[in-house]
């Protein structure tokens, strides 16, 4: 059929994996994900559907990815044991400290890869929308160690509450710009970034942090997050000899859960659960919890679970923690909470709080409050597991960023 | 039938080699109680087809004059379920100004394809453009509209490549829309030279109607373009003069008529 639209560039990922190959080509897991942005991004969607096909085939370019993140990342990241949490809990903990690699959070792993690309591609400018500021700091950080310009988007409210990651970007010699539109948070972050890539799209690469958006990057950023599960799967094996029993992570997009989850795909033995932000709690609507208490909807060039009224209009959302704050979730979440293959939950601000101040005390580790969400979570996971019973938590992020949003809660 | 409309305009237009105004208005902008006046003072000025926008919390292909123009109808709880409304009461009193839906996926989704297309062709809509739903995501929508004898708009923006502006082309009804810059609605950048060309360009390619938008702001722009284009739309324009009347709203009405006078007059 010659107008058939059924032609996109095909850059799923092929090969011997033992993972389910999603999506398809269209960018499609089942319903969720898919293209769903203005014609004038059609072109520039294509082409980088290209370039990450050459990307992944070309030895060279792996390989340079590769040494940057060893030797500049730091990777592999330690698994580590935690012998004081796993007394106080009943069965063992480990963590994938992702919070120790260079810039404090599992998102240089995927700033890397798509700056990297978007050398390749001969753009000279990249942008990116940032919640915590963890995104935003880790594209100027690549942007920095490329040479490229850089513009980072932020909503004004998360400017205020995630201060210090402003002074960061800056001090990394990228601008920020603050968002004062809709709520002010993530979403708006992101729509400002969409409206200055449909500007600037011949010299611009925009560098999305979360496993969402229209295809490629769902599964793009899925792909550059990988490493985390990767590692995670090869060093339990190593220290334990055995699968763990369950896999923790907190999920606002859900890059680092994905990342995290996706190795471990195959190996249905192994419990998956994400864990997303139940700000004041479930019931009371004040959340951002869409694969809890979300319909199915099409926002940021993707059809997900999103937060939105009966009209069909996106809802505020409310978490302590600024990287959870956002009304969608990646589209292969939105799959693997219908397939069955993980399951979703949530985990309130307090609880959140809890959890920080627990690790911080018996492990002398501060995490980040996106990823206290999923050390909350352990304390259900007590009723499920005993002994030897082994569940993993990735460690997304650091929590140095959030001690002026701690103070403000003590007061 | 609803959908003839705009090709019963077009053809009539393109016999005595007329360009179509076409303004742009969110629906509940500055409140809904206005929207079928302000419609009809659209009408009465020299307009020829009116896009209707429904509006969405998170309008990411618009600048700021139609961000601000969505915030202010969603403040008055604006649903799609309201804006179908307002379109039947427009063709209570006006049969033969075509009306074009315009917005983003999700409220239709919300409403489902089938209920949404069925309702707006009783209400007198004819013809759907979907911003964020290019050709490839757009087949299910598409065809519950066609059986509604609803006409289906697509975007062809000036990063389409010519292979693709044909595929559009034989997939789209009714008109086709040209995006006359890459940037949002109400940019500052156009290039009119640029953009007249290009429609020029594309017309060899395609037989459906090009109209053309973003970025014209004023009568010399829409003449500029004109010379090409088989309509201009303006949308930003209009909605900041909705905006400096926010104190003053029984004057819009007015002020919108005289303003389409302005560039009926540029237009010729």
């Amino acid at each position: 059929m010659t107008d058939s639209f059924a032609q996109s560039p095909d850059c799923s990922v092929k090969g011997s994996n033992r993972e389910p190959q999603l999506p398809d080509d269209q960018g499609r897991f089942g319903i969720y994900g898919g293209r769903f942005v203005s014609e004038t991004l059609t072109a520039a969607l294509d082409e980088l559907c290209d370039a990450w096909q050459k990307f992944l085939s070309d030895s060279q370019a792996q390989q340079e990815l590769s040494d940057c993140l060893s030797n500049y990342a730091g990777r592999p990241t330690p698994l580590y044991f935690a012998s004081r949490l796993s007394d106080n809990l009943g069965y063992r903990v480990y963590l994938k400290r992702e919070d120790l690699t260079h810039t404090g959070a599992h998102k240089i792993n995927n700033a890397l890869g798509q700056v990297l690309l978007a050398c390749r591609m001969k753009k000279t400018r990249v942008i990116a929308e940032t919640g915590a500021g963890q995104h935003g700091v880790a594209t100027a950080t690549a942007a920095a160690l490329f040479g490229l310009r850089c513009r980072i988007y932020m909503g004004a409210e998360d400017m205020r509450r995630q201060r210090l990651n402003v002074y960061r970007i800056r001090l990394l010699g990228a601008e920020v710009h603050s968002v004062e539109s809709g709520s002010r948070t993530l979403k708006d972050a992101m729509n400002d970034a969409l409206r200055d890539w449909v500007t600037n799209v011949d010299d611009t690469h925009y560098v999305i942090g979360s496993a969402a958006g229209p295809h490629p990057y769902p599964m793009m950023v899925r792909d550059l997050q990988r490493v985390i599960g990767e590692e995670t799967r090869e060093q339990i094996l190593l220290q334990t000899g055995r699968l763990p029993d369950a896999l923790v992570a907190c999920v606002g997009g859900g890059s680092n859960a994905l990342g995290f989850f996706h190795p471990f795909l195959a190996d249905t033995s192994v419990r998956l659960v994400g864990v997303e932000a139940a700000g004041q709690g479930l019931a009371t609507g004040q959340h951002a919890a869409p694969l809890n208490a979300g319909r199915v909807g099409v926002l940021h060039g993707n059809r997900t679970y999103l937060m939105a009224d009966e009209a069909g209009q996106i809802q505020p959302t409310a978490s302590i923690a600024a990287g959870l704050d956002y009304p969608g979730v990646g589209p292969e979440h939105a799959w693997l909470k219908d397939s069955g293959r993980a399951e979703y939950v949530g985990a309130t601000d307090q609880e959140a709080l809890d959890a920080l101040r627990k690790l911080s005390l018996l492990e002398g580790i501060i995490p980040a409050l996106e990823t206290s969400h999923a050390l909350a979570w352990l304390e259900h996971l007590s009723k499920d597991y005993r002994g030897e019973n082994t569940v993993i938590v990735n460690l997304s992020g650091r929590g140095d960023k959030d001690m002026v949003t701690l103070a403000e809660t003590e007061q | 039938m609803s959908g003839s409309r705009i090709t019963a305009l077009f053809k009539g237009f393109k016999a005595v080699g007329r360009t179509a105004l076409v303004p742009y208005i969110t629906a509940g902008d500055p409140i809904p109680e206005l929207t079928v006046e302000l419609m009809n003072a659209l009408v009465a000025g020299g307009a020829d087809l009116i896009e209707l926008g429904v509006p969405f919390s998170d309008p990411e292909a618009d600048g700021v004059d139609l961000q601000l123009a969505s915030e202010r109808a969603l403040a008055s709880q604006m649903t799609l379920t309201n804006v179908l409304s307002m379109v039947a009461e427009f063709r209570r009193n006006d049969d033969k100004t075509p009306v074009v839906l315009m917005g983003y996926l999700n409220p239709i989704e919300c409403m489902g394809y089938e209920r949404f297309a069925a309702e707006a062709a009783a209400a007198g809509v004819d013809a759907v453009l979907v911003v964020n739903l290019p050709p490839e995501e757009a087949e299910a929508l598409r065809s519950q509209l066609q059986a509604r004898s609803l006409q289906s708009i697509y975007m062809i923006a000036p990063t389409t490549s010519p292979e693709r502006v044909g595929r559009i082309a034989r997939r789209g009804s009714g008109f086709l829309y040209y995006v006359a810059l890459k940037g949002t609605t109400g940019a500052g950048h156009l290039d009119t030279d640029r953009a007249r060309a290009e429609i020029a360009r594309i017309q060899q390619r395609v037989d459906l109607p090009l109209a053309v938008g973003f970025g014209i702001a004023d009568g010399a722009s829409a003449k500029a373009l004109a010379e090409t284009a088989d309509a201009v739309v303006i949308g930003a324009a209009v909605a900041r003069r909705i905006a400096a009347h926010l104190n003053a709203k029984e004057k819009i009405a007015a002020e919108l008529k005289a303003f389409m006078g302005q560039l009926r007059a540029a237009l010729g």
